[in-house]
C-alpha cells in the first residue's frame, strides 16, 4: 500500500508539473501573433508621440530629420486651441456630472427590483451608444432645428451626457448587484432610514464604481466628435479643431503637440478608472 | 422629518422607484427618443424640388431616392466594408484574445487587459490622425517598404482595381486598415471573455478522447466563442456603417452612408433623404441584434 501511494503522488506531481508548463508555456507562433498585435494597437501611439518633436513643418516625412520642443511652447500660445481646449473641459465636466447622477439614480432603481418593462429601460440607456453615433448626432440637430434652438454650450453637453449616462450607469449596477442585500436590510433592521442607508451603506461600497464611470464619462465626452459635429454649430471643441486640422492641414506642428496634449488627457481618467476597479470585468463589459 | 420621508417612500416602493428613474427616463425618453422619433418624422416629408424647402406631409418619396441605384452603391459599400472589417478583426483579435484568456499569469493577464483598454478609450480622433502620419506618401509606411524593397509589390497591390489606388491613405485598403485599427479592441475583450469562460476540463475532456489540438480548436473552442465574436461583431458593424470621419480622412472620395447623411443635412439641406439613410443602418442594426441575441451576444456583454 504505502509503495503505490507514493507512487501515485509521483504521477500526480508529475501530471500537474505537466499542467503547469502546459498553461504557463503558450505555443510560440500565438506569442509572436500576440506580439504582433500589440505592436499594431500601440505603435501608432509612439509615432504621434515622436512626430510631436518632429523639426520638419510641411511634411510628415520619416524617420524625421531631427527633433525639437519648440512647438509644445508654440502650441499653448495658440488663442483658438485654449479656447477649443477649455471649452471641451467646461462640457466634460458637466456632462460628467448629469451623467452621473442620472445613471446613479437608475441603477440604483435598476439593480434589486424586477418589474414590468425593466428590459426596455435597460435597451433605452444602452440605446445611444448602440445606434450609430451620426443617428443620435442628426437627431438631435434635427429636433433643435425643429424647436427652433440656436447652438450653444448646452446643445453640446446635451449630446454629451445622453451617451455618457451608460457608463455610470453600468458600473454602478455591476456593483449593486455585488453587494450583499443582507448589508442593507441589516441596516434598515438597526433603525436606519434609506437615506442613511444610502449614505453610510451604499455609497462607501458605490463610490469606486462611481468615480471609475464617472472617469469614462470624461474620457468620452472629452473625446467625442461625430455627435459634438452636430449639436456644436460655430464653436470649436479640441477633437472638432483637431479634425479641421486634418481635413485642412495648416499648421501641422501644433496639430501634433495638440495630438500629444488630447492623448495625455484622455489616458489619465483611463488609468484611474481601471485602478479604481481592478477586478477588469467590470470595464470590458461596459462598451464604449 | 427626513424618517418620515424615509417611511413615506419605503411603503411606496413603485413610488420611489418611479422618482429615481424618472430623470434617466424624461432625459433619454423625451430628449432622445423623441428626437429618434422626431427624425422617423422627417423621413417621410419631402423637398420641393423647385424651392428647395421641406414640405411637411406624408411622402415616400426619400425611401424611393434611396433605392436610385447610387444611392443604393452607397449602402452596398458601407455594408460591405463593415463586414470585411468584422471578418478580418474576428481573426485578428483571436491570437490576442487566446493569451490573455489562457495565460496563468494573473499581473500578464491584467496588462495585456489594460493593453487593450488604453487603445479602446483613448482618443479616437488622434488614433485615425496617427495613421494619417503612418500612411503619408512621405510616411513611415512608405519608409518601412522601401527599407524593405518592396515598392514593386506595393506598386503591383495599388493598381489592382476595387482595393487600389493613388497611394494607400486614397484607397479603399487604407479605410480598411484605419476601421480595423480603431475597432479591434471591441472585438478582443468580449472574445478574450467568452475564452476564459470555457471550462478547462472541456479541452482536458477532447484531448483525452484523441482529439488533436487542431480538432479540439475547431469543434469545442470555436462554438463556445460564438457568443464573444457575436458581441465583439455588434460593436465593429455598427461602429463601421455610422462612420463618416475616417473614409473622408483616408479612403478614395467614393463615400459611406454616414458621409452622404452629414452632406444632405448640411450643405445639401435634406433633411428627409438624410433621415431617410439614417434609418438604413438601424434597421440594419435592428436585424443584427435579432440575430446576434439567439448567438447569445447579450450574455457575452
Amino acid at each position: 500500500m504505502p509503495s503505490r501511494k507514493s507512487e501515485h503522488s509521483v504521477l500526480g506531481t508529475r501530471y500537474s508539473a505537466l499542467g503547469v508548463s502546459m498553461k504557463t508555456r503558450l505555443p510560440l507562433g500565438l506569442r509572436f501573433a500576440t506580439l504582433g498585435v500589440l505592436l499594431f494597437l500601440h505603435v501608432p501611439f509612439l509615432l504621434i508621440v515622436l512626430y510631436a518633436f518632429n523639426t520638419e513643418e510641411a511634411a510628415f516625412t520619416f524617420p524625421p530629420p531631427a527633433l525639437t520642443t519648440k512647438w509644445f511652447a508654440e502650441a499653448f500660445q495658440r488663442e483658438d486651441m485654449r479656447e477649443a481646449l477649455s471649452l471641451s473641459l467646461r462640457v466634460a465636466a458637466i456632462a460628467t456630472v448629469l451623467a452621473l447622477i442620472l445613471g446613479t439614480l437608475a441603477s440604483l432603481a435598476m439593480a434589486r427590483s424586477k418589474f414590468f418593462g425593466r428590459d426596455v429601460i435597460s435597451l433605452l440607456i444602452i440605446l445611444p451608444i448602440a445606434l450609430p453615433g451620426i443617428v443620435t448626432g442628426i437627431a438631435l440637430r434635427s429636433s433643435l432645428k425643429l424647436l427652433g434652438l440656436d447652438f450653444s454650450y448646452w446643445t453640446i453637453v446635451l449630446g454629451h451626457a445622453t451617451f455618457c449616462v451608460v457608463l455610470v450607469f453600468n458600473n454602478a449596477i455591476a456593483r449593486l448587484r455585488r453587494t450583499s442585500g443582507s448589508l442593507l436590510e441589516a441596516s434598515m433592521d438597526l433603525g436606519a432610514t434609506s437615506f442613511q442607508t444610502f449614505r453610510y451603506v451604499i455609497l462607501p461600497n458605490l463610490a469606486t464604481a462611481l468615480v471609475a464611470g464617472g472617469m469614462l464619462a470624461f474620457a468620452l465626452s472629452f473625446d467625442e466628435v461625430i455627435v459634438t459635429t452636430f449639436t456644436a454649430g460655430q464653436q470649436q471643441t479640441i477633437p472638432i479643431w483637431l479634425l479641421s486640422q486634418l481635413t485642412r492641414p495648416r499648421d501641422r506642428p501644433v496639430t501634433n503637440v495638440v495630438a500629444v496634449f488630447i492623448l495625455l488627457i484622455t489616458l489619465l481618467p483611463i488609468l484611474i478608472s481601471t485602478y479604481m476597479t481592478r477586478n477588469l470585468d467590470d470595464l470590458s463589459r461596459t462598451g464604449k | 422629518m427626513l424618517r418620515s420621508v424615509s417611511t413615506f417612500f419605503y411603503q411606496r416602493k413603485t413610488l420611489a422607484l418611479l422618482l429615481l428613474l424618472a430623470p434617466a427616463l424624461l432625459w433619454l425618453g423625451v430628449i432622445y427618443l423623441g428626437s429618434l422619433f422626431g427624425l422617423l418624422l422627417q423621413s417621410f416629408f419631402r423637398l420641393d424640388d423647385f424651392t428647395g424647402q421641406v414640405v411637411r406631409e406624408f411622402s415616400l418619396s426619400s425611401y424611393r431616392q434611396l433605392f436610385t441605384s447610387a444611392n443604393l452603391a452607397v449602402i452596398g459599400r458601407t455594408v460591405g466594408m463593415a463586414l470585411v472589417v468584422t471578418l478580418a478583426s474576428i481573426i485578428v483579435a483571436f491570437p490576442l484574445a487566446y493569451s490573455i484568456a489562457k495565460t496563468s499569469s494573473p499581473t500578464l493577464r491584467s496588462i495585456l487587459y489594460l493593453l487593450v483598454l488604453m487603445p479602446l478609450w483613448s482618443s479616437y480622433i488622434v488614433r485615425v490622425y496617427a495613421w494619417k502620419l503612418i500612411l503619408a506618401k512621405e510616411g513611415v509606411f512608405n519608409w518601412v517598404v522601401q527599407q524593405l524593397g518592396l515598392e514593386g509589390v506595393l506598386n503591383a497591390f495599388l493598381a489592382l482595381p476595387a482595393v487600389g489606388g493613388p497611394s494607400l491613405s486614397i484607397s479603399a485598403t487604407g479605410t480598411f486598415l484605419v476601421f480595423l485599427y480603431i475597432w479591434l479592441p471591441y472585438m478582443v475583450l468580449p472574445i478574450a471573455a467568452s475564452l476564459e469562460r470555457i471550462p478547462k476540463n472541456l479541452l482536458e475532456a477532447s484531448s483525452d478522447l484523441g482529439g488533436k489540438p487542431n480538432l479540439t480548436f475547431w469543434r469545442v473552442i470555436m462554438p463556445l466563442t460564438v457568443p464573444g465574436i457575436a458581441a465583439g461583431s455588434i460593436f465593429t458593424f455598427s461602429l463601421t456603417l455610422g462612420d463618416y470621419i475616417i473614409p473622408g480622412i483616408v479612403g478614395n472620395s467614393q463615400p459611406f452612408i454616414g458621409q452622404v447623411v452629414l452632406i444632405q443635412q448640411g450643405t445639401a439641406g435634406n433633411i428627409p433623404l438624410a433621415a431617410a439613410f439614417t434609418v438604413v443602418p438601424i434597421v440594419i442594426m435592428a436585424v443584427y441584434l435579432l440575430v446576434a441575441r439567439r448567438l447569445g451576444a447579450f450574455d457575452a456583454l
